[in-house]
Order: structure tokens, then sequence, then C-alpha cells
């Protein structure tokens, strides 16, 4: 059912895998946990997954690193490097900008768990 | 790696989460050396192993490090998670191989960057001919984004005159008197000491 020639092409597909299986640990952080810091964290690891992809993608067998030098003919694709570079950046930036925002949620409500800031609004409408 | 991710959302001590997200930043660095990324590796380490981890360690500080334990388990969310992991493994069987020379990607500019950026721009490195010169609008883009960024934190966080946060100190002494309410009624005095205090 399995011959070589399938698995060493299924083998190709692997970094696509590991690229999924992480990308789905990020999301699912994001969206089952209660703890704003711990999303900010599934955050990342979603967005690394993504930088993997795109690395992976500009990889080419045989090829070396994208620096020009006598006697090498083969390089890897440049361009998603360049691409992830600002990525990197901006996710950085977006990052701090969270976290800022978790810095004053903790102020107004002395908290970072999800639910229980909805139980504190949801208690003030109440009395309101 | 996978397993680093694994034990980021399992674990609920926030500090030892911080550090292996920065250990999880370092793993990937090495992967991108293996996968010729040298630059993105460079990057990857020093901000988003560096500064990230910094920035994270400071909103621990300001705020708490341990994780409260939830009794349910996120069912759906497990559900809707694991679908659309196999909707994307099953999506991945028309994706280019690994390494495949042939692929899409390497049939457009990259070819021309290769061949020409030496003579064009100069410097040996392709990336940062790339990123100065070709693409040096996404360049001028990202700082924007970053002085944005700033901009946004400075806002979010910055301090008021009186040294609280704006808008802050409502929230806090309105929750503060409901909690206080069933057996000590608050004072005017004591709502002065918060103020003091925060």
């Amino acid at each position: 059912m399995f011959d070589l020639a399938t698995i060493k092409d299924l083998l190709g597909l692997v970094n696509y895998w590991v690229v999924i299986v992480l990308m789905m640990a990020g999301f699912y952080t994001v969206i089952a946990q209660h703890n704003l810091i711990k999303k900010v964290v599934g955050l990342n690891i979603f967005q690394v997954s993504v930088f993997v992809f795109y690395i992976s993608m500009g990889k080419v067998s045989g090829g070396s690193a994208p620096i020009l030098k006598d006697g090498i003919e083969t390089y890897s694709n440049p361009l998603p490097h360049v691409l992830i570079l600002t990525a990197i950046v901006v996710g950085v930036a977006t990052t701090s900008l969270a976290l800022a925002l978790v810095v004053r949620i903790h102020h107004s409500y002395d908290t970072i768990e999800e639910d229980e800031i909805q139980t504190i609004e949801h208690g003030e409408e109440d009395i309101a | 790696m996978a397993g680093t991710a694994y034990w980021l959302v399992k674990l609920r001590n926030l500090f030892a989460v911080v550090m292996l997200s920065g250990i999880y930043s370092l793993i990937a660095a090495v992967l991108y050396v293996v996968m010729d990324a040298v630059d993105v590796a460079f990057t990857e380490a020093a901000v988003g192993a560096g500064i990230s981890t910094v920035l994270m360690l400071g909103t621990l500080a300001l705020t708490t490090d341990q994780e409260k334990v939830h009794k349910k388990p996120p069912v759906l969310a497990l559900v809707l998670v694991l679908a659309t992991g196999g909707v994307l493994v099953y999506g991945t069987f028309d994706m280019p191989r690994y390494g495949d020379i042939n692929a899409p990607i390497h049939q457009h500019v990259a070819n021309r960057y290769i061949e020409k950026s030496g003579a064009e721009v100069g410097p040996p490195n392709i990336v940062t001919s790339i990123l100065a010169s070709y693409r040096g609008y996404d360049t001028l883009g990202e700082t924007a984004v970053v002085f944005t960024a700033a901009i946004g934190v400075l806002v979010i966080i910055g301090r008021s005159k009186g040294g609280v946060m704006p808008g802050s100190t409502a929230a806090r002494r309105r929750r503060k008197d409901k909690d206080r309410a069933p057996d000590q009624p608050s004072t005017a005095s004591s709502d002065l000491d918060e103020e003091a205090s925060s």
C-alpha cells in the first residue's frame, strides 16, 4: 500500500505538518486559554509557525544561504527571508502593544483572567 | 520545538511560560539557520528571543506570574483546532515538496534578485540588497508600524499628570467599594488613601 516512493514523497511535506502542529498549538492557546498573557504567548507561537512556513518554502535543496560568493551556483530564495525579517520586527511591535493592553487591563481590573474580567463587567452592569 | 509548544500551552506558571517562549524562539532561530535564512535567524534570536522575553518579563512584573486553574475543559476549542488542523494537512498534499527547485515561489523575481543584485546594488548579501533597495518601501512601512506601536504603548500605559493611568481610578474604586460593601462601608478618607497609594 505504501511503497518507498510514496513515503519519500510524503516526507517532503513534513515541514508543512510541523508548521501546522505549531500553528494549531498557538491557535488553541489563543481561543481556549483565559489568561491574557498566555494568549499573547499563543499569538507568538502562531506567528513563529508562519515564519517557519515561509522560510521552509524558500529553501532549495543543495542551495546555500543567499550571500553572493564565487563558485556557488544555487542559492535559497532570499525573498521570503526579507519578508520575514520585516514580519519579526512588526511582530514584536504588536506584541508590545498587546502587553501594554494587558498591563492596562490589570491596572483597571486587578486580574488578567478573561472570565474574571467578564464577571466584573456584568456585575457592574447589574448594579447600574 | 513541538514539545516546547506543548509545554507552553500546558504550564500554569507564567514565568516558566515566558522562559519557554524564549527557548521556542531560539529553536526557531536554529531552524532558520538549517533552512539557509541566516539573517532571519539573527533577527529572531535578538528580537524574538531577546526583546520579546524582556517585554513579557516586564509585563509579569507589573501584573502577576501565576495563572488561575480552570475546571471546565475547552472541548469546543479542541474540536475546532483539530478540525482546522485536519483541513490544513489535507491542503498540504497539493503543496510543492520541501526543497523543490521547481516550486512556483522560485520562478518569479527571486532569480532576478540573485543574478543582478550584486551588480545593481552591491552588497554580497542578497537579503540586504532586497531589504534596503528593491523592497525599501516595505522597510519604510515597517518603521511606520513600529513608530505607531510605540505611540500606542505610550498612550495606553503612559502616565498622566496625576501619576495614574488615565481613567483607571474610577473603575478600581467602584470595584473596591463593591468588595467591601458587606461588612464595612467605604468612606471618603479610604478613597483618598487608595488614590494616593495607586
